[in-house]
This record gives C-alpha cells, structure tokens and sequence, in this order.
C-alpha cells in the first residue's frame, strides 16, 4: 500500500457511477470496492459519505454488519472454508491446518507479510463437492490435499485469481433426479406467451386475476419453508394500495443460506430462463416494472453467467421495454448480492439488505406485499417457486395440482449431502417418504437426517416413514445424512455455533441466547456437563421461542432438543457430573499463556501437575 | 376514545393508533421496557415489555392495541422471561453498579430490582470495550451498553444527525459514533443533543458532573421505576 489515505478515486468513480450514486445501492458499492481494495478503509468510507450523502455511521453500521466486509485488512487473499457439519466430516478440518500450515498462518488471523488470512464461514452451498472454501469470495470445491497444496503455491506465488486455472472454480450440478422443473421443455418466453394469452399484462385493473387464480388452483406454497399460499401472496400486493410514485416490486430470494441447502445454485445454474421467467410472469400478474435477484454472496461466481441471461433475454424482447412487443408491458431484473449473512434470506431482512442497510428484520404488520421495498408493495418469493409459477403460467394449474399432496403440490428439489453415495439434487413429488429419498440416493446405515437444515427437523430411524410436505416434514430443501458412524451431539453442536454466527443481534434473546446456547454445548463438549444443562437448554429454548424477533431464534434451539430427543445417550457420555459441574476449568483459562510462551508440554498443563502433587 | 382491551384484568381505553405499550402508560400502567421511550419511534429489540395478546407472546411496543384483546403482563411467567432477558443484558456487557456513575438512576438497573433479579446466573462474557474519553464534555463507556439504540433515534429523529449508529452484528454488535477516527470528539455532536439525555445506563456521561446527586437520593432510590413517571 503506497500512501495511508490515499483514496483511489479511479476505483471508487466507475462504481459509484455504475450504482447512479444511489445510497440504497450501498450493500452492492461496498461489495464491488472491496473487490478492488481488499477492505473497506476508513478514507474510504469517508469518501463515500460526500459521494452518497450518508454519515459515516451508517456506513460503517453497514460495513460491519456483512460478514464478508472488512473493516480492517484481512489479506489480499482472503480463504473462508466452509464449516458446515457436511464440510465437517469429509475432513475439512485436517485441510484448513494443512494450508494454515503450508502458508504459515494462523486460522483467523493475517499473515504476518499481510497476504493472506484464513478462516471459516458458515455453509456455502457446495456440500454435494465439500470440502469447499471461497477465496476473495469465489467457490473452490472439491477440495483434496492436492488441490490445497495448488492454492498455497498459487497464493505464494501472489498469483491473481483471474490467473488461476478455471477448473478449480468448476462447480457441478450432481442432478440425479429430475421431475416436472429440471426436465421440462419450455423455450424462453413460452410461459410469457402463456400468461399474455391468460390476459393483459398488469391483468387489467383490479378484480381477479388469471396467472393469480392459475396459481390459487395449482395450489403452489411458498418454496422458501414456510409455505405460505403464493396466491395469496401475489392477490395481496395486487391489491395493495398504490401511493403517488410508488410501484409494485418483485423480488426472487436466492439468499441460499440455510445450511445443507444448494438446490437455488443448480436452479440458477441450469434454470436461470425459467426463473427470470417466473419472475416476468409475476411483474405481469402484478403490473411491476422492477424486479430484484437477491443472490447470496457465496454464489459470487454466478453474477456475470446470470447477467448474460439477463442481456440474452433483453435482445430477446423478454426483458426491458415492451416485452413480446406489447406497449406498456416493462420489466427489468437488477442482481443484489448478499455478503455473508444468513438473516437476509428472511424477505423483511431481505429487503432491508436490498435497500443499502443493515439486514436486520422488520417490525411486522406491515408486510412486504403492502410495505417492502422502499415502502412499496413487493413480492419475495424463494428462487424454486418462480420456476413453478412459470410452469403454471405456461400448463395451468391443475396439472400441477395433481401431483404432490392435497397440501403440498408439485415437486420438490431436495439437496442431499452427506453419507450418502450420490450427493445431489433431487427432484420428488412431495408426499416422498425419507426412506424412498435415502434409497435413492444410496444412503447406507443411515442414523439421522437433517430435514431442512439447522432449523429444521432431526429424524431419527423411527421416522424415515416421513414424508416431505408441508403437512408432515416441511424443507426448503436441505436434507443433510448421517450414518452410524456420526456423533450427533457433534452435528447439534455446529448448528448452535452457526446460529450464534448468524445472529443479527438486533433483539435481546437472540442475539445473547444462541452464544449462550452454543457455550453450553461446548461446555458439554468439554466434559463439564451435567443433567443441569438439559434444564438450561430447556430454558433457553423456551425463552427464545417466546421472545426472539424473528425465526432463526424461534428455530435456534431446534437441533439441540431434537437431537437430544433422539439421541440422549450421545449427550449422557459427556455429562461428568449427576448435579452440576462449573463450565469453567482452570488449565483451559491458560490456554492463551500456553500460546503466549510456545508451550505444550506436560508442565505447562495444570491438571497434570496437580494430580502429580496429590 | 372508546374501544378498550383489558390489561391484567384491568380495563384500558385507548385512541386508534396507539401501541398496547402506549395505551397502558396513559392509564398509568406500567409495562416493564428498556429500549421503549414515549418520545420515540418505537424499536422492538430490547423485547422487555413482551406481553401475551390472547395468549400470544407480542412486544407491546410494536403491537398495535385494538379493541377487546386480552393483554397479560404482571403475571409470574412473564416476569420470569424477563428477568432472564435482564440477566442476559447483565452477562453480555461489564456492569459494575457500585462503581457507576448511573446507580440510582439506571433503567436496567431499577428493572433488575423491580422484576427482583437476584443474579446474573449465566457467565459473563466480559466483552473488551474500551471507553472513548475523547470529548471535552462527554464520556462514552461501552461497557454498559444494552444497544437500545435509544441515543441512535435521538440522534436521527430529533437531532437531524447521525452521531450514534450500531454496528458489528450478533454477540459483536456495537454502538459506534459518527466519525472515520471512531472518536466522539471528531463528531458533529453537540451539548445540546437529545441524543446525549436519552441513555437508560451509564453509557453516556457528562465529564465532571460525577455524585452530584448523592446515592440514596436518586431517581430510583425515591421510588421503584414501576412508579416513576417518564
């Protein structure tokens, strides 16, 4: 670094214009001027409160909220491995110490020549070709002790990434089953000509709607976990109320963050058409003109291949001024990425992120669908449900309510990973049971199933006659398997950790209880339990249900009682006490004085030394 | 004013528009609350003043009162999760109340006492906040901070600046002052801020203003918070 303040304005000017100087652009401008200066300097934040008119303050709020914004240097590599439990067992951990090793650099911290940190994030979407890491925040899969070794010389070698070999960034789509939407045979625009036919773009006033009433009979839930009636969704923004220059927005969710989730990243990979086409189909049910791709910032690597479908279906008159050349009928997608939180895959978060702030969920009612987006009337929808909102504009919806169940129709993409011989995606009929799931793809002396990621359900091999449907089993597509081999305690412990990472610390409960809850796990794992923390996780489960602002505190005590439930024993094992025991230790506390000095030997370890005394 | 809903059996009227929180104080009940201030636009994150609606757990301060809903608050399960969330508060910053420039006149301490927390029960977690001396006239001491962003409101709503803002997220969130040295003296803050007579702790100090009222006659030291007028 040459001069301390110097602010490259020649960096800072084409991003600022691009983003037409627009404070509510802040997430995306941050992210595209640490993709050029490695971190977000004080001068820098400086020069960007006169460029858009925000304090500095707020910035900074904002800076420091995203998980991948720095503040301060972190490298000009900068490796995040995946630390799902997934990532976990294919061995993650040995391959993080062999490139901290390799590369002389402790995890968590810079180099000491400040080239490069490492360090771990929270899932990635890659469990189907974990290990897995983002550099600069682009996807490594696959990862071997080959291929780490590839990167440490590439990173001694101060090579830039736009030089490293393509095919370490080749990521697979591993679809082994497909079903109504990875195989259907729609060209580009059929379903638009589909719903122009249905009626008039915008539907002609208010009153009932064809594309809406086609999703109403074809009954299609919200794809994201909930499930809320897409109908519903979509009538209610229809018939909100329209303030002088306000409009109605539409907003995909491919904020892919629940862990063991990747089914969007396929989607978008090899669907991107019937998704953007989806979203078309709502603009034209609602009569919006503007439309978001919120995109995770772990899938960094599809910004360019979706802008390219973006531009082929603006020369293809899909997209833009006057799509299928009908007057009036405009619409256009703008890509937001993510940075690294997983509370912006709630729609409110969501749109607070889209709007430049920090994503911290809203005080609800209002609604998105009256007041979202700068306070306009704005429909989310999970990535997969525009893909089935296309299909129901181009076939109709009774087709796609005969498959499924009563509640839950169509099809869903599951993503499978773990012990299983097959990872990948899965596309079922809902109503598939978890044991026709596990068989087809290779599972083998399964034990557990993760339905839905951390926030979801743990099923045990009682429960495999399950099914996959909002009425029995909700998903929003993670289903992560374990086989006997696993330690359960183990796969609820990183889920509390990743709950404590994702806080947004905006309300009480949350934001102090899931650290809480995660230090008691690790007090379990310590041997420092006792049957006194059952009741404390008790407790906290009960008190974050109760009083937490949003859903990732309702659910953050979710994998701890289910596993509990169901595997009590791999909790008994480490319980060292039958009343209480303190989670504090004495020869823990001098970790850091180990490290300090250099030393691990036996006298340097205080237990030892006091059974040698007694 | 004439619809009303009931508030431990107690009946409230209320104007259309009002929060059960709101409602509740004019009729001069009190509803436990922290990051709540009747001067303010409402926040919902301190999660204090949660009450059940119809069974319901709601914060009173973002739930809209209507006509004939069933408000449970005084009851001992409430207070309970309550006296938790204070606990909680106490553990994830550095409290030291005897030492406090605050005691006597703390919200969360009155609270504690109010809702009788008897101990902090979970380990702290003894957060590095460095206090930021830098102003002439003010001190800001991090380490009791509970992020009610009360002084943030201020600041924007009242103020027109942006002197106070939170950031980090989680566990690390924090309050941060509007300058790029991270220093309230490099801010555009001013004496007359309301910003810097909103805290509920002892975050924001005026410097030399130390016991003039002595301990014993304080706010709270007169009367529980449950009685004292905002």
């Amino acid at each position: 670094m040459s001069e301390k303040n110097a602010v490259p304005v020649e960096v800072l000017s084409p991003i600022l214009k691009r983003w037409r100087n627009d404070p509510s652009a802040l997430v995306q401008i941050l992210r595209e001027v640490q993709e050029s200066l490695d971190w977000i300097s004080p001068p820098v934040i400086d020069a960007l409160t006169r460029a858009l008119k925000l304090p500095y303050s707020k910035i900074e709020g904002v800076a420091g909220f995203y998980s991948f914004f720095y503040t301060r240097p972190r490298g000009h590599y900068r490796v995040l491995f995946a630390d799902n439990i997934v990532e976990r067992m294919a061995g993650s951990a040995a391959l993080i110490e062999r490139m901290c090793r390799n590369l002389w650099v402790e995890k968590g911290k810079v180099s000491e020549d400040g080239l490069l940190s490492v360090d771990t994030t929270s899932c990635i979407g890659m469990g189907d070709q974990g290990p897995a890491l983002l550099v600069n925040n682009l996807a490594v899969p696959k990862l071997t002790e080959a291929r780490i070794d590839q990167l440490c010389e590439l990173i001694r070698g101060k090579v830039p990434l736009a030089a490293w070999p393509a095919e370490l960034f080749a990521v697979d789509d591993n679809i082994h089953q497909r079903g109504l939407l990875l195989d259907h045979a729609l060209a580009p625009g059929d379903a638009l000509r589909a719903a122009q036919a249905r009626c008039a773009w915008g539907g002609a006033g208010s009153g009932p709607n064809a594309l809406v009433e086609a999703l109403r009979q074809a009954r299609l839930r919200g794809r994201g976990g909930a499930g809320y009636p897409t109908a519903l969704k979509w009538e209610s923004c229809r018939n909100a109320p329209l303030a002088a220059g306000k409009e109605r927005i539409v907003v995909c969710n491919a904020d892919e963050g629940e862990p063991g989730t990747f089914k969007d990243r396929v989607l978008l990979n090899t669907q991107a058409d019937l998704v953007f086409e989806g979203m078309t189909v709502a603009a034209h049910a609602l009569g919006a003109k503007r439309g978001f791709l919120y995109l995770r910032g772990e899938y960094r690597y599809l910004l360019e291949p979706l802008q390219a479908v973006l531009d082929r279906r603006r020369a293809a008159g899909l997209l833009g001024r006057a799509i299928l050349g009908v007057a009036g009928a405009d619409f256009d997608i703008e890509i937001h990425l993510g940075a690294g939180a997983y509370v912006c895959g709630e729609e409110s978060a969501l749109i607070e992120s889209l709007e430049g702030k920090r994503g911290t969920p809203r005080n609800r009612p209002p609604f998105p669908v009256t007041n979202g987006y700068l306070d306009q009337p704005t429909v989310v929808d999970n990535v997969e449900t525009f893909a089935c909102a296309a299909l129901i504009a181009q076939h109709g919806g009774e087709c796609f309510a005969g498959i499924g169940t009563a509640e839950s129709t169509g099809t869903k993409l599951l993503s499978i990973s773990g012990d299983v011989a097959r990872p990948g995606i899965y596309e079922f009929p809902f109503g598939v049971t978890v044991g026709e799931v596990l068989a087809a793809c290779g599972a083998v002396d399964t034990q557990a199933v993760q339905v839905g990621g951390p926030s979801g359900t743990c099923l045990g091999v009682a429960e495999f006659g399950r099914r996959i449907a909002f009425e029995d089993v909700p998903s929003a597509g993670a289903f992560m398997v374990f086989d006997s081999r696993r330690d359960m305690f183990e796969v609820a412990r990183n889920f509390t950790h990743f709950f404590a990472h994702e806080s947004c610390g905006f309300c009480t409960p949350c934001r102090v209880g899931t650290p809480l809850l995660k230090n008691l796990m690790d007090k379990l794992a310590n041997g420092h339990g006792s049957p006194y923390d059952f009741a404390e996780i008790e407790n906290m489960n009960h008190l974050l249900r109760q009083m937490s602002h949003c859903g990732l505190g309702h659910s953050a005590c979710n994998p701890v009682l289910d596993t509990i439930a169901r595997f009590r024993p791999a909790y008994e094992r480490r319980l060292s006490n039958q009343s209480f025991e303190p989670a504090f230790d004495l020869d823990r506390a001098l970790a850091p004085a180990r490290q300090m000095t250099g030393r691990d030997d036996e006298g340097a370890h205080l237990s030892i030394h006091c059974e040698e005394d007694q | 004013m004439s619809e009303k809903f009931t508030l431990d059996g107690q009946e409230i009227l209320f104007r259309a528009g009002q929060t059960i929180i709101q409602a509740a104080q004019d009729a001069g009940a009190w509803i436990p609350h922290l990051c709540y201030h009747p001067e303010f636009k409402p926040h919902g994150s301190c999660k204090l003043c949660t009450v059940t609606v119809n069974g319901r757990h709601m914060a009173s301060c973002t739930t809209q009162a209507a006509a004939g809903q069933v408000v449970e608050s005084n009851t001992e399960a409430l207070n309970g999760e309550r006296r938790t969330l204070l606990q909680m508060l106490f553990v994830e910053g550095n409290h030291f109340c005897p030492s406090c420039e605050k005691s006597g006149d703390c919200k969360l301490q009155a609270t504690a006492y109010e809702l009788g927390m008897m101990t902090p029960h979970f380990d702290h977690f003894y957060p590095s906040r460095p206090v930021d001396a830098s102003h002439p006239e003010v001190l800001l001491d991090f380490n009791r901070c509970i992020l009610c962003s009360l002084c943030v409101r201020a600041s924007r709503d009242v103020d027109g600046k942006c002197v106070f803002a939170l950031s980090g997220r989680g566990i690390g969130t924090r309050l941060v002052v509007n300058a790029a040295s991270g220093r309230l003296v490099d801010t555009d803050v001013a004496m007359d801020d309301k910003a810097l007579s909103v805290c509920p702790v002892g975050v924001i100090l005026k410097k030399r203003r130390g016991f003039a009222v002595p301990i014993g006659e304080r706010t709270y030291d007169q009367a529980p918070i449950s009685e004292v007028k905002e």
